[in-house]
């Protein structure tokens, strides 16, 4: 098992290396070209040391000392350190993520608890929860007319599917046998809904949890694109502008491990109040 | 009046009935066993019992009371243990507890557990979670869990049907112990001839159904305390056992087609004693 990991360790490794590989050789500044074109290119202003303009391994280790040794810098709208916009992003996540656990869970309860209600609402649901997140968009900002708040919107509106059907499920499908223990028991619904519905469908509903987190964090690095200002989506977008392809790619490494990390937390969470039956 | 009272007791569908006119008693502190074949509705009259199912008419009267609804008073054990696994034996007997007693403390609530914990022998599996557990340690939990809120009557669902025969013999051990030391009114459905011959004392054997009834009711006259190891040299054992289960293979399907008679109230008949309502002593005596 331990060499099976250390095995799986080294490969990975390997990976990682043929592409850094790859990468450098394709980012290979060319040969001096000949004296004409060369004349030409000076002419032109262009340095002869350029690249295609794709960055090469070099240039991104740079930007990766720098970022990482300043993360916190802010110097104006539009040049602030990669932890202050990640701070945004992950607020702006945190925000509409708990509005939507705080609507769904409780939501959820009720349809899973009434098979009429669950009749009632699967119609909207199942329409609504196909929709972009971001086509809410234009509708969150004239309505809310603001900025952030609408981001703020958007992530609540895409996470609280998942986590609302996910709900439902988990509680429709208690077990019988627990209901009628409780209910052999007199206990009372408060009681019945923490002590044997909420643990019984934790499970499902952190599934939904997990859905919805990853759905979060994919949609606010769009969202901050449409909306600017600040956060991680917004910094790619800005890099973009300034055709700092370093900064870009730096960027999306970032969304990458931040969306792991998120994950990870929540199944981490997952595996905590997992039960075997 | 009898503890329990069951009148009238009927379940129907539309267009079937499960049992009708089912009526027997239950005194206090008795062990009553109720065998019938699978769709005969034993289950449901249980559940009626408990308060979790509703009969279509017929009356239910505990304690001078009727029945409606589940109540802390009556304690059921389920057919598949209904433990809730996200908790541990201690904290699935301390959930029945807590329900009872919501004014106890901790401290009082553990004690009370523990000594349940201990009298079905999982003493040092306190903190196991259900999924840690065999079969029969796991239905040891939930007869602790129905004991442990001291109900009047005790209601159990073929509570060993899933174990094998050698775990099934040392609970029922068990069970006859507790049994007689807290004099524990239990109603109880089992497939298993020699389980009820070995804790009732009085076995309602139910007709097959759809349209099933209650067709006798057999005193269960051997003495006890019983043993499972020597109980089969008693010379009822036999007796019983032979006309339980010839009403199980011969009679039990005869109630549906009217070769017998529905009995209003079911015939009590005591086989370990007496032949064909003749006392046994009497029929030896022609012999000689």
């Amino acid at each position: 098992m331990k060499l099976e990991s250390l095995k799986a360790g080294a490969l990975s490794l390997v990976f990682l290396a043929v592409f850094l590989g790859i990468w450098h050789l394709a980012t290979l500044p060319k040969a001096e070209s000949q004296g004409a074109v060369d004349e030409y290119a000076r002419l032109m202003g262009k340095g002869a040391k350029k690249s295609d303009g794709f960055p090469t391994l070099e240039q991104m280790r740079e930007a990766f000392v720098t970022h990482i040794s300043d993360p916190f810098y802010d110097r104006g709208s539009n040049d602030k350190g990669i932890g202050i916009q990640l701070g945004h992003s992950l607020g702006r996540v945190a925000l509409g993520y708990l509005l939507a656990c705080l609507v769904a869970v409780p939501l959820g309860f009720l349809i899973g608890m009434s098979p009429l209600l669950n009749q009632a609402l699967n119609p909207f649901i199942q329409v609504l929860k196909p929709i972009s997140p971001l086509a809410w968009m234009p509708l969150a900002l004239y309505t809310i007319k603001d900025s952030g708040a609408s981001g703020i919107f958007v992530i609540f509106i895409c996470s609280v599917w998942p986590l609302l059907i996910n709900t439902a499920f988990g509680v429709a499908s208690v077990r019988r046998d627990w209901l009628n223990v409780a209910k052999t028991l007199e206990v009372n619904p408060l009681r019945k809904a923490f002590a044997v519905i909420l643990p019984a469908a934790a499970p499902t509903i952190l599934t939904g949890a997990r859905i919805s987190i990853g759905i979060a964090w994919l949609v606010i690095v769009a969202a901050e694109m449409l909306v600017g200002g600040t956060g991680i989506g917004y910094f790619v977008w800005n890099e973009w502008n300034n055709l700092n392809l370093t900064n870009v790619i730096f960027a999306i490494l970032v969304i990458g491990v931040v969306g792991m990390l998120l994950d990870f937390l929540i199944a981490k969470l997952q595996q905590a109040v997992t039960y075997v039956e | 009046m009898s503890f329990l009272q069951v009148q009238d007791l009927a379940k129907r569908y539309t267009g079937s009935t499960v049992f009708d006119a089912v009526n027997f008693a239950i005194e206090k502190g008795e062990f009553v066993c109720i065998i019938g074949h699978s769709g005969c509705g034993k289950t449901t009259i249980l559940n009626v019992l408990a308060g979790l199912d509703a009969a279509s008419s017929g009356t239910v009267i505990m304690d001078n009371r009727e029945v409606a609804g589940p109540s802390l008073d009556r304690g059921v054990v389920f057919q598949g243990h209904a433990l809730m696994p996200w908790l541990s034996v201690m904290n699935n007997i301390a959930f029945a507890v807590k329900s009872r007693w919501p004014d106890w403390n901790r401290i009082q609530v553990q004690i009370h557990c523990q000594k349940f914990i201990d009298l079905v022998g999982l003493t040092g599996s306190e903190h196991k979670k259900p999924a840690q557990l065999s079969g029969g340690m796991k239905q040891r939990v939930g007869i602790a869990r129905a004991f442990a809120i001291q109900p009047k009557m005790l209601l159990l669902d073929e509570p060993f049907g899933a174990l094998d025969a050698l775990t099934r013999g040392t609970i029922q051990d068990e069970l006859v112990h507790i049994c007689a030391a807290t004099r524990q009114t239990v109603f109880m459905i089992t497939h298993d001839v020699d389980e009820s011959i070995l804790l009732a004392d009085r076995i309602l054997l139910m007709s097959n159904g759809p349209n099933a009834c209650i067709a006798e009711v057999v005193e269960n006259t051997l003495p006890r305390p019983r043993d499972r190891q020597r109980i089969h040299h008693d010379p009822q054992y036999y007796r019983v056992r032979n006309h339980l289960v010839d009403f199980l293979v011969n009679r039990s399907k005869l109630y549906q087609t009217g070769e017998a008679a529905r009995p209003a109230q079911p015939p009590v008949v005591r086989p370990g004693v007496e032949v064909a309502n003749e006392p046994l002593a009497k029929i030896i005596n022609l012999r000689h």
